[in-house]
């Protein structure tokens, strides 16, 4: 054990170790957020209750369908994928000719629709989630003890992040998806199915939520309202990087995360605010963001 | 071309503007002095404080195009103002109030400042980001009281002669008030200020080729807004002797858009008759618990999906006149 700038190494690492998995999952919402946005020309702010619903996806496959934690992680993301395609056809896909504030507030009403359920159903507490036995227990690093289910968060979201940013930006599919966005009119004249594209992608964006739901649900307990003051969080995050570049969604969801973990140790008054604080400023400093492009 | 926030058809009747506001106006006024003879008094009071919050918040998304989702910050924390130096500092009404709503106005100043150099959808979770970090303020600092908030406000003497104690005079209080904010916001929006706000709603890029500084526009406008939304609270306050931190949720902020949606954006008369409802709403099915969450996302949707005019706009529409 040692000390840096007088804190013990165990806090201080133990923080930024949480700020990392806070900040796996702004990257994963941000980043989301930005691929809806991208094609659907919407904010999506139903956002927060489909990861709220990732997680209860996999309390509720636990507890009646016997399906483990691995499993969950692959079903979880599916269903509720599936029905942010449903939301998608049912709703959004009636609004492409209006306004964008339209999409922002019929996504707000169903994240009160979703919520407001789930609070009839669970109530307000929260429900545990137990950690998968393979990554129960941790190690000791020397400067600090390292939970193997932590550890394990941060590698995966970071995989799916670079894995989503590589669909995006090198695949074939991806560069379609990035024509689309661009003039869809276009692209739909190659005969390529826009509408469709717009409905998978809004169903991927909503999985990426989910799949972070259910990486939640044995950190923190799985509640109806888990999603609801995150997404807040995630909307000052997507300020701060602007929505343009996948990349830059994902280096400022950790890198914030990070910031926050480091705050908790010097000022811990002001962790919650910090972000928002950030947010405040880059928008003195750089109104469009730090990867934003224009307004 | 994309669809306006509003639909420019139910605004543009200059002809006949004049009787078709006066009898509304007329109509409304009725309500308010009938309706504590048949209804609750507090539940009139809240909705009356709550109608000039959606008013304040329809001038800045009915007129000029920017939607906030953060207008519980100015109401919240003018109310907590109010509260604590009507309580802590013993100030008569009338100066808590204006500390209150001044109060709102600098954090106008401040967050508008910061939020209108980001257009559209940004502009909307700027404003929500903003009035969460506020909120955690509210919770952290010492005089709100955290989570029990500030309880047992005096509502004083106002001008040191009329007793707010006293239910009725407290009513006529919160009316007169109200229908002045309710008038002076009908005076910004008719006055060649409006006309400019709706121009830069309409189309920004061309208000700027006029010559006009439209984002010293926007900022004065989202002041207005933020002061104007701050008097509610200000009031909310002494009507219930309590502010806390209900008052700064977002929820709050989602509550004041509902109401807004709901009677007809960028409508004279629509904010009002939106709050009526919604608050109406929130008192009967209050024994329905989260039910009412359910039942508001709803009316969000619907409204989106099938009438974007809001029940004022719809009524407008149909009977081609302004409201």
């Amino acid at each position: 054990m040692f000390e840096i700038f007088g804190i013990p190494s165990q806090a201080l690492f133990g923080q930024l170790l949480l700020g990392l998995i806070n900040g796996s999952f702004y990257a994963l919402l941000s980043l989301g957020l930005a691929v809806i946005f991208g094609m659907l020309n919407i904010i999506n702010f139903t956002h927060g209750a489909q990861y709220m619903m990732g997680a209860f996806a996999a309390y509720l496959l636990l507890q009646h369908l016997g399906l483990n934690y691995w499993a969950a992680l692959v079903v979880a993301p599916i269903v509720i994928g599936v029905t942010g395609v449903l939301i998608e056809r049912l709703f959004l896909q009636h609004l492409r000719k209006l306004d964008p504030l339209y999409g922002l507030l019929l996504t707000f009403g169903l994240a009160l629709v979703i919520e407001g359920l789930f609070r009839n159903v669970y109530g307000s507490s929260g429900l545990p989630y137990q950690v998968p036995e393979a990554l129960q227990g941790g190690r000791n690093l020397g400067f600090m003890f390292l939970p193997n289910y932590r550890a394990w968060v941060i590698v995966l979201s970071l995989a799916v992040c670079f894995a989503t940013w590589f669909a995006i930006e090198r695949t074939r599919l991806g560069s379609y998806l990035r024509a689309a966005t661009e003039n869809p009119v276009l692209v739909r004249a190659f005969g390529i199915n826009v509408p469709r594209m717009v409905t998978l992608t809004y169903g991927f964006g909503v999985g990426l939520a989910a799949l972070a739901g259910v990486m939640a649900a044995p950190i923190y307990n799985v509640s109806p309202q888990m999603g609801s003051d995150l997404i807040i969080v995630v909307f000052a995050v997507v300020v701060i990087g602007g929505m343009g570049s996948i990349m830059g969604a994902i280096v400022t969801g950790f890198a914030l995360g990070i910031v926050e973990g480091l705050t908790k140790v010097f000022y811990p008054e002001a962790s919650n605010t910090v972000i928002f604080v950030i947010m405040a400023i880059v928008l003195l400093i750089r109104p469009a963001g730090l990867f934003g492009r224009g307004v | 071309m994309m669809e306006r926030a509003l639909e420019p058809s139910v605004l543009a009747k200059p002809r006949d503007r004049d009787w078709s506001l006066g009898i509304a106006f007329a109509l409304m006024v009725a309500f308010f002095v009938i309706g504590p003879f048949v209804l609750y008094p507090v539940f009139l009071m809240k909705a009356l404080c709550f109608a000039l919050f959606a008013c304040a918040f329809n001038l800045l998304i009915g007129y000029v195009g920017l939607i906030s989702f953060g207008h519980a910050l100015f109401f919240g924390w003018a109310s907590y103002l109010t509260a604590y130096s009507a309580k802590t500092w013993g100030l008569s009404p009338e100066l808590a109030i204006a500390i209150g709503t001044a109060t709102a106005a600098v954090l106008g100043v401040v967050a508008g400042g910061l939020a209108i150099r980001r257009q559209g959808i940004y502009f909307a979770m700027i404003t929500l980001a903003l009035s969460q970090m506020m909120y955690f303020f509210a919770l952290q600092a010492k005089f709100t009281g955290g989570e029990d908030g500030i309880q047992g406000v005096p509502r004083g003497r106002l001008f040191g002669v009329f007793s707010l104690a006293n239910e009725q005079t407290m009513y006529v209080f919160i009316l007169v008030v109200v229908l002045a904010g309710f008038l002076l916001i009908y005076r910004i929006i008719n006055s060649p200020f409006g006309e400019v706000l709706k121009a830069i709603r309409e189309n920004e890029q061309r208000t700027i080729s006029l010559g006009y500084d439209t984002e010293r526009y926007k900022l004065v406008a989202f002041v207005l807004s933020a002061t104007l939304a701050g008097l509610a609270g200000s009031l909310n306050s002494l009507v219930f002797q309590l502010a806390s931190l209900t008052d700064i949720h977002w929820t709050m902020s989602g509550d004041v858009v509902l109401m807004t949606l709901l009677g007809g954006l960028g409508t004279v008369f629509g904010p009002v008759v939106g709050a009526f409802l919604v608050i109406a709403m929130q008192n009967y099915l209050a024994q329905f618990g989260q039910w009412v969450l359910v039942i508001q996302g709803a009316i969000f949707v619907v409204c989106v999906l099938l009438f974007r005019r809001g029940i004022v706009g719809e009524i407008a529409q149909l009977l081609r006149v302004q409201l």
